[in-house]
């Protein structure tokens, strides 16, 4: 049909099929807000259950170069985690933690810009900032592989390892899992697990609305709409798994 | 600057970026990392030092959120719907730890 539309005075985004903007969003931005809302709400399940059960376990009382590892007490994290690739052997407490959470601050950052050149209408510095970001969100996955893989491993001295006993012989444990690690109780690994794996897996799916956006930008999809209100979108649940992983950060590593 | 130069399918010029106000907002998400590793090296752990990450933590979800999320610039109904919820989660949060050490 060639009905002329008159140019409306909400511009089509803006507007909901009852009215205008109501609280000045689009039903889109509004339900991703509710969406992220809830999402909180699961992430928080997560981390009130970690802050339950850490508080419930004895603490380390000594200092932290006495530290062992053992089943009777909650492990200090910067003893755990302080492997980085390529410098194999040195201890290097927190460092690699330290570049993830800078990867994914830095990714967020080009995300913004994408954001702001897509109000711009400027279909090229969306491509470029969008690319970044999907670079940043596989170098994030990349890097938590890698860590993954190193917790699962276990500590490459096994004198070092916690100790159970097996028929009455007191064995090093071997390698972490659900059921036991060689850090300290088995909850420390189940909410390693859990609380990185939910958080890595929200990465994932970023990293693949990331490239869809990438995708119908570079097909001029948004040009052609006339806005690059998805970018905005996108860029909402990619700032909220950034904001998750500054929480997951401190509860996990820091404290 | 390629966006000073006209796209070639659009008519309109593309403005110029406006990236300041993103780039304080890095800097700052990042020093408040760096000061977070030194407490973590020069502070022994105690609920002091618990208490200063956590409001450091805090500090840095104000600037993603009001900032990178933009919800400072929303009206101020949407700001509360999102943050009266999580205070109640921030609540329960610290209530919890708090009876986990008495599970003990």
């Amino acid at each position: 049909m060639s009905v002329a539309h008159a140019a409306p005075v909400v511009p089509e985004n803006l507007s909901w099929s009852g009215g205008s903007e109501p609280l000045k969003a689009s039903y889109g931005k509004l339900m991703m807000w509710f969406f992220l809302l809830s999402d909180t709400f699961t992430f928080s399940a997560l981390l009130v259950t970690y802050g339950m059960i850490r508080f419930s376990q004895p603490a380390w009382q000594g200092t932290p170069d006495t530290f062992y590892f053992s089943t009777t007490h909650w492990p200090i994290p910067e003893k755990v985690f302080e492997a980085v690739p390529f410098l194999h052997g040195m201890s290097l407490p927190l460092v690699f933690v330290g570049i993830m959470t800078f990867i994914l601050i830095a990714s967020s950052v080009t995300m913004v810009l994408a954001v702001e050149a897509g109000h711009r209408g400027d279909r090229k510095d969306v491509e470029k900032w969008m690319l970044w970001t999907i670079v940043g969100g596989f170098t994030f996955l990349g890097s938590q592989a890698w860590e993954w893989t190193h917790f699962i491993h276990g500590p490459e001295d096994l004198s070092l390892a916690a100790k159970q006993l097996i028929d009455g012989v007191i064995t090093p444990i071997e390698g972490a899992n659900l059921v036991r690690n060689p850090y300290g109780p088995p909850a420390f690994a189940d909410l390693f697990f859990f609380i990185t794996g939910f958080h890595g897996t929200h990465v994932f799916s970023g990293v693949i609305l990331n490239i869809l956006i990438f995708f119908n930008a570079a097909t001029g999809v948004y040009q052609r709409r006339g806005h690059y209100e998805m970018v905005e979108k996108v860029g909402l649940y990619w700032h909220f798994v950034d904001l998750v992983w500054v929480f997951v950060f401190t509860f996990f590593y820091l404290v | 600057m390629a966006s000073h130069v006209a796209h070639e399918t659009s008519e309109k010029e593309i403005p110029a970026p406006q990236t300041a106000a993103i780039w304080k907002t890095f800097w700052i998400l990042l020093v408040l990392t760096a000061i977070e590793f030194v407490i973590a090296f020069t502070l022994p752990a105690s609920t002091l030092r618990v208490a200063i990450f956590s409001g450091m933590t805090i500090v840095k979800a104000f600037y993603i959120v009001g900032e990178f999320m933009h919800l400072k610039h929303e009206v101020k109904s949407l700001i509360w719907m999102i943050l009266i919820p999580t205070i109640f989660v921030v609540w329960l949060l610290t209530a919890l730890m708090y009876e986990g050490g008495h599970l003990y």
